[in-house]
C-alpha cells in the first residue's frame, strides 16, 4: 500500500504518536518546563508538550550539542622505559541514533540549512554533524500566529518554509493537516495516528493562505552595505549598550562558531567541541596578546556582518540568519539587529 | 553510511628532535609513527599543521621543513602561550598530534623565472625557510634570491647554522640584521624596514615574501610600496588564533575569508581585498 503524503493527524493523538515513535527514535519536543520557558527535551509520557508558541531555545543543540566529544585519548608509560610514552587516540562515535524533531518551526529548520552550508557542504565536511543532521527527521508546524519579534519573511525564509523540514503541519480544526517533503516524512505518516486527511485539504489551503508575515526589511544589497561601513564609527555606536554577554549567540539557531578544548584527567582526556561566542573578548585572543576584535564594537561588527555580509557572500546569497528574533526577545539591552540592519542602509 | 574523513583526528608522531633556536623559540622535527602515512604526507611550501598536546591543546604552526625534504616535518614554536609552553616541554622520543597539511600555499609556480626577495623578522623566518629551502633545492628555477633577516638581538636570529651556511653560497645573497649594536656583531644594524631601504632593491621581474611581527610587516609593506613594488609583487603570510584548522569554527576570518582555511599565504593584492581587521 502506497501511503499518501497528505494526512490530518488530530491533536489528542500527539502524546501516542510520540510514544510510539519513542520505540524506535529519540523524540523530542517542545515541553513546558516553567510558565515562561518551553524547551526541546526528550519525549517522556506526561510531560506538557507546547505546540502553539516559539521554543524559548531553537532546537539546535539537538543536531549540534552545546558540547561534545571529539576524541579521546590516553597515555602509557612503559614500565620497563618510564621515559617512553606511548599515545593512544581515539575518535568519538559518529554514528547518531534515529532521532525526530516534533514540532520545530520553519525558523529551526532554516537555521539548519545555514548550518548545512557550512558542516556539510565541504571542502571540509563535519563528520559528528552530519552523522546526526542525516540521522534526523523534522517536524515542522507552520506558524499561524508569528510575534512581533519574528522577521522569518525578511530573510528568505517565512512561516509556511518547507525547506529543510522532512513534514511540515497546518494548524486546523482539532488538528493538523500533515504533508511530507522527503522520504523521511513519508516513513512517519505510516503511524496510524496519521488518518485520512479528506475534506481538510481545503481548510488546510485555506489556513495556509491565511498565514500573513509581511516581509519588514529591505536587505537588498545590504552585504555590500555592511562592508561600505566596515571602518566608520557606526559600529561603536550601534553597540554602545552591549553587554559582550552572548545570549544572542547561544539562543541562534544559526550561530554555530565552537571552540575546541581538552579535558585531562591525568594521564587520559577528551577533546570537546563546546559553543563559543564570537561576542567575546577570548574569542579572537591570541597568545601573543594580539586581538584583532579587541572591542564589542568590532565583535558585534562580525556577528552582523557574518550573517547578513560574509555567509550569503559566501553562499549564494544564503542569509545566516534566520529570523526568530530569539536575539531580540532575549537580549537584556534591547539591542534589536532589525533597527541595526534598518539604520545600516540609512547610516551617512 | 559512508565513512567521511574525520578533519580533527590527529596523526600521531614521534618528536625526533628538538633545537633549541632562541630563549624562546625551538624547532621539533617529527615524524609521524604510521611509516606508511610518512611517506605519503604530501604538503606544498607554506602549509600549516596544528600540533597537538593532549591535555593541553592545539595550535597552529607551518611546516617549515620543505616539500623536497621528506626525512621529518619540522615546526618551529615560540613560547607564548599555554600550548607552546607544554610544546617547550616535549623532548625526543616524545608523542605529538599532527594534523595537517592545511591552508593554502606560496604561489611558487607562478615565481618561477623571477626574482626572490625574502624579508623576515624573528619566528617570521619560518615560513620564509620553507620556501627558501623548497627554492634552493629547485634552483633553476628561481632567478636571483636574497634573503634579509633580521632580529632584536643575534641570539633572536632562527636557524643559526643554516644562516653561515646560506651565506657562504654563491647562488643567493643573505643580509642579516639587528635592532641594535652588540659586541661582536660585525653585520649590519637597523629595524628591517630601513634596512630594506637602504638597499633599495629594484621591483623589476621580482617577487617580495615578507613574514614576521605586525608592525615589521606594517612598515616593510611602507618601504616596499616606497620602492615600486606592486600589490601583486607583494606576498605575506598571516597568523590569527585558530581552533579546527578547516574554516569551520569560526574565529580566523578577516571578512569572508577564513585565514586557516583561504590562507595564510595572501598577496597584499588579495590583502587589500579584504576589510581591515588584522
Amino acid at each position: 500500500m502506497v501511503t499518501p503524503e497528505v494526512r490530518f493527524l488530530a491533536a489528542e493523538k500527539i502524546p501516542t504518536l510520540l510514544k510510539r515513535l519513542g520505540e524506535r527514535y529519540r523524540v523530542f519536543a517542545p515541553v513546558k518546563v516553567s510558565e515562561t520557558t518551553v524547551l526541546f527535551q526528550e519525549y517522556r509520557e506526561g510531560v506538557q508538550i507546547v505546540l502553539d508558541r516559539q521554543t524559548t531555545a531553537p532546537a539546535k543543540e539537538i543536531i549540534f550539542p552545546q558540547t561534545e566529544r571529539l576524541l579521546s585519548y590516553t597515555y602509557r608509560k612503559d614500565p620497563e622505559d618510564p621515559q617512553k610514552i606511548e599515545l593512544q587516540v581515539e575518535e568519538a562515535p559518529q554514528s547518531a541514533p534515529r532521532t525526530i524533531i516534533f514540532g520545530a518551526r520553519p525558523c529551526d529548520a532554516r537555521g539548519f540549512r545555514v548550518f548545512d552550508s557550512v558542516f556539510t557542504a565541504g571542502p571540509y565536511e563535519d563528520p559528528y554533524y552530519s552523522s546526526r543532521r542525516q540521522q534526523t527527521t523534522i517536524v515542522t508546524i507552520f506558524c499561524t500566529q508569528p510575534q512581533n519579534t519574528c522577521f522569518c519573511t525578511s530573510v528568505g525564509t517565512g512561516p509556511t518554509d518547507t525547506e529543510g523540514s522532512d513534514l511540515v503541519l497546518t494548524p486546523i480544526t482539532e488538528g493538523y493537516l500533515a504533508e511530507a517533503i522527503t522520504e523521511k516524512g513519508k516513513e512517519l505518516l505510516q503511524d496510524e495516528a496519521f488518518v485520512s486527511a479528506q475534506e481538510r485539504v481545503e481548510e488546510a489551503q485555506r489556513a495556509k493562505e491565511g498565514i500573513k508575515l509581511e516581509s519588514e526589511l529591505d536587505l537588498e544589497g545590504i552585504p555590500q552595505r555592511l562592508m561600505e561601513l566596515f571602518s566608520t564609527d557606526f559600529w561603536e555606536r550601534v553597540s554602545a549598550k552591549c553587554i559582550s554577554c552572548g545570549a544572542c549567540t547561544y539562543l541562534c539557531p544559526t550561530c554555530y562558531c565552537f571552540n575546541i578544548t581538552d579535558e585531562a584527567a591525568g594521564l587520559e582526556g577528551e577533546r570537546v567541541r563546546t559553543w563559543d561566542s564570537c561576542m567575546f573578548y577570548q574569542y579572537t585572543l591570541e597568545a601573543s596578546g594580539h586581538n584583532p576584535r579587541p572591542t564589542k564594537a568590532e565583535r558585534y561588527r562580525n556577528r552582523v556582518g557574518h550573517k547578513f555580509s560574509y555567509h550569503p557572500i559566501n553562499y549564494e546569497g544564503m542569509i545566516g540568519c534566520c529570523g526568530c528574533g530569539r536575539c531580540i526577545k532575549s537580549c537584556p539591552v534591547s539591542l534589536d539587529i532589525r533597527q541595526v540592519l534598518r539604520e545600516a542602509k540609512a547610516y551617512g | 553510511m559512508a565513512s567521511i574523513p574525520n578533519p580533527y583526528l590527529p596523526q600521531i608522531g614521534t618528536v625526533v628532535k628538538v633545537i633549541q633556536e632562541t630563549s624562546n623559540i625551538k624547532s621539533l622535527q617529527v615524524v609521524l609513527n604510521d611509516q606508511e602515512r610518512m611517506n605519503s604526507f604530501r604538503f606544498e611550501p607554506g602549509q600549516v599543521a596544528q600540533l597537538s598536546v593532549f591535555g593541553v591543546g592545539e595550535a597552529t604552526f607551518v611546516i617549515n621543513s620543505p616539500p623536497t625534504r621528506t626525512e621529518h616535518l619540522q615546526f618551529s614554536v615560540m613560547r607564548a602561550g599555554e600550548v607552546t609552553a607544554r610544546i617547550h616541554q616535549l623532548k625526543e622520543g616524545d608523542p605529538i598530534g599532527v594534523r595537517g597539511p592545511l591552508g593554502n600555499w606560496f604561489p611558487y609556480e607562478e615565481m618561477k623565472g623571477k626574482d626572490i626577495l625574502f624579508i623576515g623578522g624573528g619566528i617570521g623566518m619560518a615560513p620564509l625557510r620553507t620556501l627558501l629551502l623548497f627554492m634552493l633545492d629547485n634552483r633553476s628555477d628561481y632567478g636571483k634570491i636574497t634573503l634579509l633577516y633580521g632580529a632584536r638581538t643575534p641570539d633572536d636570529l632562527c636557524y643559526k647554522e643554516e644562516l653561515q651556511q646560506w651565506g657562504q653560497r654563491d647562488d643567493m645573497e643573505l643580509i642579516l640584521t639587528v635592532d641594535r649594536e652588540f659586541p661582536g656583531w660585525e653585520k649590519k644594524v637597523g629595524l628591517v624596514p630601513n634596512v630594506l631601504r637602504e638597499l633599495a632593491p629594484s621591483p623589476k621581474d621580482k617577487v617580495a615574501i615578507t613574514c614576521g611581527p605586525p608592525i615589521m610587516i606594517r612598515f616593510t609593506l611602507q618601504a616596499l610600496a616606497e620602492l615600486g613594488f606592486g600589490d601583486e609583487q607583494v606576498v605575506t603570510t598571516l597568523e590569527r588564533r585558530m581552533k579546527c584548522g578547516v574554516g569551520l569554527c569560526g574565529r580566523c576570518n578577516i571578512g569572508t575569508k577564513y585565514v586557516c582555511a583561504d590562507g595564510p599565504v595572501f598577496t597584499l593584492a588579495q590583502l587589500k581585498e579584504l576589510p581591515p581587521e588584522l
